[in-house]
């Protein structure tokens, strides 16, 4: 594997972030993994599956709304969960001030 | 016009159009091949995930599986939309910045071992023909159904088309057929979902239309015997098993993985990650819609109607045996009731000549008809019902392309260059590419002409087993700096090998002695996967811990992937 001339070892000490600014944006990048993983688990296997049941009480329009968010919220969310992760996560590397 | 003429014309024209695609994007070095000379914008590799994920399955199956199954169903549209959070968030950043050509290359570099990077290679070309074979099948259904021309005709066209464009240029002919191959497939499966919506519920916007009469549906099904369709039937921990099975497998299948190696940054590999949710949404949203609408036509059109006077698209479907009706009271009226209308064969098929007494349900219907048909049922006109058949097809050769792919870079890439001949150079790597692309379209081919009889069920083998492996191996990889190559080997066999045989155990056309009775936990075999992570999970962690740290070379290569350097914009030769 050969590197662009002057460009220094990844993740090595000569790299373009410090130490500090590397656990900076690792523990960042944990942080918000683990906030949207919860809600990941929360609305397909919480409220889709193991209460979608008590949830079928509630209907949106002819649906029950347990169904409905088995088969449809279930989606709705996982597109907003992967936008807010990849809007979130490029702009941390543009402020950490490296690019890739 | 009528229905064939339509679909002539436009399987004619959509065909010329990935072969000109092919032509224009020939390629001559391996880093074009295998990953598109990392030049793919967000956007287009969106559609390229998009395409390469929904198959023949997605298109003509899973609508059909879901109508037929109502609540249960819902595991299918968690699970594969589901698998994207994890790969957007775990694996497909940190995979980009590593930036080589395949999965194996980085379990080979990550864990320092090229045992491991041989059994990812195989795992991969394992996974990839389980799934390649139903692709060329799905592209013989539509041939023969509306070409009249019969199934192993239709699957060598489809087998020299894909192995035209995927060795003519590889992963960058690939994506942009990928791209083409998605915009006609989500017209054909959303224009004809409208369509029928409007006709139906007065709305034109399936995923509106479904709330106006879903609630009729439950009516109707209870009336005839049935259970509610929103109503649940398996138990909460089968449908939680698969779930989870379904979406780390998904995030696991290293044909999906090698498309975010395309894009020229990390940030569009997480960009493209939003896009290919919005594109994959767009039909699975669509989807339980469309079965709910499905079902309420199919059972409107046939239940206690004269079988004399059955409209034109059930005698179509009648002489594939696709459809099949048996007049078990002698009335002249087709019912339809629960239960299976007639007996299994020993292999687990239909036996055609014998009618199940124990119930009065008289008709056979295969999932796989639905989507297709159900443009006939509503009476939609010929030119949406042959954009259907050619939406079909390219969902069927999207997949089929992007596996080739990933079997050509596992053998010719990990196996061949990187195990058997690393002196080899780059226009004899290029060639080992091209012939093993060859080789395995033939292979897929070989398997679409005559399926092994257990198609259905290997596709519970295909995210078990990327459930089992690459999820784990890949996100330890990731996350776990102290994971050594010990406890991943470790983890990896006894997770994979618990799957495998737990699979293989409980069903009987791969020769399994297993009764429902004995099923650990009540979870089925395609939840088992989710079992088979976590055993792979706890032994690699207690595994590594009793074994010596990884090298310093091998901790460096984990921080590389973590963190923004500057070196994994620019390209990467190696």
């Amino acid at each position: 594997m050969t590197r662009p001339p002057g460009t220094p070892s990844p993740g090595s000490p000569a790299s373009g972030l410090t130490l500090e600014q590397r656990q900076t944006y690792w523990r960042k990048n944990l942080n918000l993994t683990l906030i949207l993983l919860v809600i990941w688990f929360v609305v397909p296997y919480l409220m889709g599956i193991i209460f979608s049941g008590t949830l079928n009480a509630v209907k949106l329009g002819q649906a029950p709304l347990g169904f409905w968010i088995a088969q449809q919220g279930s989606i709705y969310v996982f597109i907003i969960l992967i936008a807010i992760y990849a809007f979130r996560m490029n702009a941390l590397d543009r402020a950490t001030g490296v690019d890739g | 016009m009528s229905v064939q003429i339509w679909t002539y014309i436009l399987v004619a024209v959509t065909f010329s159009i990935y072969i000109g695609i092919a032509f224009a994007t020939r390629v001559k070095d391996t880093r074009s091949f295998y990953i598109a000379g990392q030049g793919i914008p967000p956007l287009w590799n969106g559609m390229a995930i998009a395409a390469d994920w929904m198959s023949a399955a997605s298109f003509l199956s899973i609508t059909g599986i879901i109508a037929f199954s109502g609540y249960d169903g819902s595991v299918y549209l968690m699970g594969w939309t589901g698998g994207y959070v994890l790969l957007a968030l775990l694996i497909a950043p940190f995979l980009r910045r590593f930036g080589k050509f395949t999965v194996p290359d980085f379990v080979g570099d990550r864990y320092g071992s090229n045992a491991l990077r041989a059994l990812a290679a195989l795992t991969a070309v394992l996974i990839s023909f389980v799934y390649v074979a139903g692709q060329m099948r799905g592209v013989g259904v539509v041939f023969s159904r509306f070409l009249n021309v019969d199934i192993t005709t239709g699957v060598i066209i489809g087998v020299f088309l894909v192995f035209l464009y995927a060795s003519l240029s590889g992963m960058k002919g690939i994506t942009w057929t990928q791209v083409s191959q998605f915009i006609v497939l989500i017209l054909a499966f959303v224009i004809p979902a409208a369509a029928i919506s409007l006709q139906l519920s007065g709305n034109p916007v399936p995923q509106l239309g479904f709330l106006n009469i879903v609630g009729d549906l439950d009516n109707i099904q209870r009336d005839l015997g049935f259970s509610a369709y929103t109503a649940q039937n398996k138990t909460n921990i089968d449908i939680f098993a698969i779930t989870m099975a379904l979406m780390v497998g998904t995030a696991g299948l290293p044909h999906v993985i090698t498309r975010f190696y395309t894009t020229p940054t990390v940030q569009g590999a997480r960009t493209s990650a939003i896009w290919a949710i919005v594109f994959i949404s767009m039909l699975y949203t669509t989807v339980p819609a469309l079965a709910i609408f499905a079902k309420t036509s199919l059972i409107d059109s046939v239940e206690n109607k004269p079988y004399a006077s059955a409209p034109a698209w059930f005698k179509n479907w009648e002489k594939t045996k696709l459809v099949v009706f048996t007049d078990k009271n002698g009335d002249g009226l087709m019912q339809y009731k629960p239960g299976a209308a007639f007996l299994k064969t020993p292999t687990g098929g239909n036996d055609f000549t014998k009618p199940d007494p124990a119930n009065a349900n008289e008709l056979y219907i295969d999932n796989d008809i639905l989507v297709l048909a159900t443009p006939e049922i509503a009476k939609l006109s010929p030119f949406l019902i042959a954009l259907v058949a050619a939406g079909g097809l390219a969902a069927a050769l999207s997949t089929a392309s992007g596996l080739l792919i990933t079997v050509s870079g596992a053998v010719a890439h990990d196996i061949y260059y990187k195990l058997i001949n690393p002196n080899a150079s780059e226009a004899a790597r290029l060639l080992a590419g091209r012939i093993t692309v060859g080789l395995a379209a033939m292979l897929a081919g070989y398997f679409g002409i005559n399926p092994p009889g257990f198609v259905a069920q290997v596709v519970a083998l295909a995210f078990g087993l990327a459930a089992a492996s690459f999820f784990p191996l890949l996100v330890m990889g990731i996350f776990d700096r102290r994971m050594n190559w010990q406890g991943a080997m470790a983890g990896l066999l006894l997770g994979l090998g618990f799957t495998l045989i737990y699979i293989v155990h409980f069903t009987p056309s791969l020769g399994g002695t297993g009764t429902p009775a004995g099923l650990f936990l009540g979870i089925s075999t395609t939840g088992i996967g989710t079992v088979g992570m976590l055993i792979n999970f706890i032994v690699a962690f207690t595994v590594s811990r009793l074994t010596p740290a990884p090298s310093a070379q091998v901790q460096e290569l984990v921080e590389s992937v973590r963190y923004p350097s500057g070196t994994a914009t620019g390209a990467q030769v190696h």
